[in-house]
């Protein structure tokens, strides 16, 4: 299929939002060993590493016209540490030859602690990498062995020190709850941990299990147990009072920032609609209402791009009832909120949002529906409570 | 004239009635193989769907003997296989000088066997027992003969053997059609009468009519009379139902087929009406006609209150192919506007309900039916209610009568001791026992309509499994002590949950209710409280628990419309729910009420 640029979605409202400088993802799909929960597409065999890289670089070239400027990229995967010192200077090297970024723009790799070396981090930051998400998950070594890392806590640990050492002011760590065997304690216990490290962003995942994931089918079949949804609860309330407590702003379901500076810069632009190109097997890319993304597979996506053709699997140009089902979504996610204006103004609904401020699960501060802690709880019922637009 | 036979055939549900119309037409050579479409009489999706006939369709065979090589025209007139359909099936049995009984070889006789054969007896008609599926494995034939001989009281060695699947046999019967069944009677130079048995709307003619000529004849041009309504139509077309509408010059005496003239809806039209001409009329209509009341009520609303005059609108355009249907306004303190629906009888209802929903595209909410109760009141009145929201003044009623049917159910003798049971709980009484057959019992009982309208049917079914068959007439009122139960939504009165039910009953069903509806009402963001009361005394209640967490942990990167995708699955399935206050209450809530049994 040859991809057209994309032509302006007329159903998109803001149009302000697609002047906004773009972000761009590069996929990075391969991985030294799979975790059994996790849902990204990655493969492990790494020789094939330089030819993915080759197929990345023609693709940048099908997009250097369509976004005039970005201020943030972001190496994401699978595990964007895996490549080379050689490898990922080529690859930045590309991107800046191709597109144009502003002078602050938000550089972000995304490592496992086992690959962060003196001489990977010396790398790094010669190549003007200014912000690490390291992917940690837990500091507990019984729960890393059930996750199956292929690093310890204490290495972890000592791999953000070390990159703490060499001058990165913004690291994010990725940590996980919710799993079996996991307790009260011993997840109190990888918080604190994590805040004693002094990150500028933390992101705390509840475990999720994609059914195609090898825990995800040991689940289905009975084998691996769940926590229940009370539990889930005091979790979730747990992670969000003991942050708060230590200075972090909750700012979306799963993500903390030390301050408002400290805020993924990258991810806002998926929550509000902002443009973003993303590149690699499997990436998604949004623009003027259009989203679209690459076919799931390394070999696929060299072969096609060997034949001078983009490797786009699919694309939808959302209706104007879609987009603010997914500002809905989103927003509700998020402490920016959802708009009054997206919500219709019948009786039935002001009913069900003081019947939800009374709750407190919502508030309402500059004409915007603001989710609480407790509201965060339920952010993916709220969409479906505001939503009764009658297509179809 | 002699060489035409009216038939119909009759038969329990599922014992092969349509699959053998199929086979009779395919056998006439009326259908290419490649165009034939499996139960080609049943045309409309749902009929396909749940195997059932509700519109009875008509078609016209021509068969030439292979004995003799005579020619013959027979008009095979299908009837609709259900009890509540029971007034449509006995006009067109009117219509007809024979029919095929068909009996399933392995199921045997079973209550509406019973029952069709003796409506067959009523218009004095020739009956043919056809024993059918005696390709299955388990068919037994001499035992269905021995039921036929013992049951029925009819001739078992007359009886046909076919398999209307495998095609085996269908010669035999044209064959007994045409030896058997009589030509029709009916002179055509008297004075025009015919028999409306049928009645569909046609957005380009308007109704057309399905009739069968006793006497005289009618062409187009001619003026009719329909007797019962008093009104006069012209004539624009007759003809006969080929697999298509074959226009003719006439109809005469003897013959089934159509007349169209220009009468806007079917409800313009009365099934077993009379048909004369206006300038030659006949001295009195054809015997039999009754207007069809109904006898189960529900009430209808939009889902979004926006829709209301959307559903007025694809009411009224249904309403012109369902003469059977009768709606008016109607509004609930719940629910808002809607409209009060007349049924024939709960599949009736269910059958409403699914057109609405998928040719009229209607998102729709039905509330759980009622029967028409009567209560004298003190000031002297009779008020005659059907929706339990306008139940009167308990302190003013001085006395309250229900709708009774007298049930006839017939089970293997080893289901007896459950089926009395089921049939006690459900305030039967006059209980008759009788033994047809050796191993085979029919239970009659005289029971409240109110407690066999809605799942009565399938816990028969399902307490004998799959044996036990069920049949029933609606015979008078009776006194009865009621109370109004109602179900209360977080304190909140849900008048459209509210139902009428005997005192001895109430607290059962208030705790019933409430259960059910604990199962129904999906948990919300906040705790629900359910309660049953009768002139406000709670007399049961059940709590739906608030779902303490509903978010995921990731958006998955970019890949917001995977995220989408599940939230407009999700609301899909809220579409199809009533928001009550601050509570979504679900279609299928409003029918759980009513549900007796729990297991």
């Amino acid at each position: 299929m040859q991809f057209k640029p994309p032509i302006c979605n007329p159903e998109l409202e803001t149009t302000d939002i697609d002047d906004e400088p773009a972000g761009l993802y590069i996929h990075v799909p391969f991985c030294k060993t799979k975790c059994p929960y996790c849902d990204f597409y990655s493969i492990t065999d790494c020789s094939l590493i330089d030819a993915w890289l080759d197929a990345l670089l023609k693709e940048m070239s099908f997009y250097d016209k369509d976004f005039s400027v970005f201020d943030s990229i972001y190496l994401g995967g699978g595990t964007p540490s895996l490549l080379s010192n050689r490898q990922i200077k080529r690859l930045m090297e590309a991107i800046r030859s191709h597109f144009a970024f502003l002078p602050d723009t938000e550089i972000t790799v995304e490592a496992n602690p086992d690959d962060i070396t003196a001489a990977k981090l010396n790398s790094l930051q010669t190549i003007g990498i200014n912000r690490l998400s390291i992917g940690v998950q837990s500091f507990n070594e019984k729960e890393l062995k059930f996750l199956k890392r292929r690093h310890t806590g204490s290495k972890a640990k000592k791999a953000v020190n070390l990159a703490k050492d060499w001058g990165f002011t913004n690291i994010g760590i990725d940590l996980m709850y919710g799993f079996d065997g996991q307790t009260v304690k011993s997840w109190l216990g990888t918080m604190e941990t994590a805040v004693d490290l002094e990150p500028a962003h933390l992101s705390c995942y509840q475990f999720t299990l994609g059914e195609s994931t090898p825990y995800g089918k040991l689940k289905s079949e009975g084998k691996l147990k769940s926590i229940s949804e009370k539990e889930e609860r005091e979790f979730f309330l747990l992670t969000a009072r003991f942050l708060k407590r230590n200075g972090f702003i909750h700012y979306e379901v799963s993500n903390f920032g030390k301050g408002r500076k400290c805020f993924s810069r990258h991810n806002r632009k998926y929550w509000q609609h902002i443009p973003y190109l993303g590149l690699g097997p499997a990436a998604h890319s949004f623009r003027n209402g259009q989203r679209w993304w690459n076919c799931r597979s390394v070999s696929e996506y060299c072969k096609i791009l060997s034949q001078e053709r983009k490797p786009i699997d699919g694309i939808e140009t959302l209706s104007s009832d879609q987009l603010r089902l997914e500002r809905l979504c989103l927003g509700f996610r998020t402490e920016s909120g959802v708009s009054l204006n997206d919500i219709s103004n019948s009786p039935s609904m002001a009913g069900a949002l003081s019947q939800l401020k009374q709750s407190g699960f919502v508030r309402i501060r500059n004409n915007r529906i603001i989710p609480t802690q407790k509201g965060y709880l339920i952010a993916d019922r709220l969409p479906l409570i505001f939503d009764v637009c009658s297509e179809e | 004239m002699k060489r035409i036979r009216n038939f119909s055939i009759i038969a329990h549900i599922d014992h092969g009635k349509s699959t053998l119309a199929d086979r009779l037409i395919q056998h006439a050579d009326l259908v290419e193989d490649r165009q034939f479409r499996d139960q080609i009489l049943d045309n409309m999706d749902i009929e396909r769907e749940r195997g059932i006939t509700i519109k009875s369709q008509t078609v016209n065979l021509p068969y030439k003997s292979k004995i003799n090589g005579e020619e013959f025209e027979f008009n095979l007139i299908d009837t609709p296989g259900h009890v509540d359909f029971s007034y449509e099936v006995s006009r067109a049995l009117a219509s007809c000088e024979g029919v095929l009984l068909l009996v399933d070889a392995s199921q045997g006789v079973e209550a509406q066997t019973l029952a069709n054969l003796y409506a067959a007896m009523e218009h004095n008609l020739v009956v043919i027992p056809v024993i059918n599926k005696i390709d299955l494995p388990s068919a037994d034939i001499e035992r269905v003969k021995e039921e036929i001989d013992g049951e029925l009281g009819l001739d078992a060695e007359s009886a046909l053997l076919c398999s209307a699947k495998e095609g085996t046999g269908i010669e035999e019967i044209f064959e007994a059609v045409a030896e058997r069944i009589p030509p029709p009677g009916g002179d055509p130079e008297k004075p025009l009468s015919a028999l409306i048995f049928d009645a569909q709307y046609d957005s380009f003619r308007g109704t057309i009519i399905s009739c069968r000529i006793f006497n005289g004849s009618v062409h187009p041009g001619d003026t009719i009379r329909l007797m019962a309504m008093g009104t006069q139509h012209r004539v624009e077309e007759v003809g006969i139902f080929s697999l298509k509408m074959e226009p003719k010059k006439e109809l005469s005496a003897g013959m089934v087929g159509y007349i169209i003239a220009g009468i806007k809806t079917v409800s313009d039209t009365r099934i077993g009406d009379t048909i004369t001409l206006d300038t030659n009329p006949a001295k009195e209509p054809l015997p039999g006609f009754k207007e069809v009341k109904p006898v189960v009520f529900s009430s209808i609303y939009p889902i979004a209150s926006d829709d209301y005059l959307s559903l007025a609108d694809a009411l009224e355009k249904y309403k012109l192919n369902d003469a059977a249907l009768v709606y008016q306004k109607d509004s609930s303190a719940a629910l808002g506007q809607g409209f009060r629906c007349g049924f024939l009888g709960l599949l009736h209802l269910e059958i409403v309900q699914e057109r609405l929903e998928r040719e009229f595209d209607q998102s729709i909410i039905m509330t759980s039916p009622s029967v028409q109760y009567r209560f004298l009141l003190t000031n002297g009145n009779t008020v005659i209610i059907d929706n339990p929201a306008y139940y009167p003044e308990p302190t003013e009623i001085k006395m309250s009568e229900e709708p009774y049917i007298r049930a006839s159910i017939m089970i293997p003798e080893r289901y007896v001791g459950v089926v009395m049971k089921l049939c006690l709980e459900r305030r039967g009484v006059n209980s008759r026992l009788s033994y047809p057959t050796s191993g085979r019992v029919e239970i009659t009982f005289d029971m409240p309509l109110g407690e066999v309208i809605f799942d009565f049917y399938d816990r028969l079914k399902s307490i004998t499994q799959g044996y036990g068959s069920f049949d029933y007439e609606i015979i008078d009122y009776r006194e009865s002590d009621l109370v109004k139960l109602d179900i209360l939504v977080n304190g909140e009165k849900v008048d459209a949950l509210s139902m009428i039910v005997h005192r001895e009953h109430a607290r059962e069903r208030g705790v019933k209710a409430c259960d059910s509806l604990k199962d129904e009402i999906p948990r919300q963001q906040f705790k629900i409280a359910i309660q049953g009361a009768i002139g406000g005394k709670i007399i049961s209640r059940s709590t739906i628990t608030a779902f303490r967490k509903d978010v995921t942990a990731k958006c998955y990167g970019g890949d917001i419309s995977r995220k989408r995708k599940l939230l407009e699955k999700q609301k899909k399935g809220k579409k199809r729910m009533k928001v009550v206050g601050s509570v979504e209450i679900p279609q299928s809530a409003f029918m759980a009420v009513l549900k007796t049994d729990t297991e």
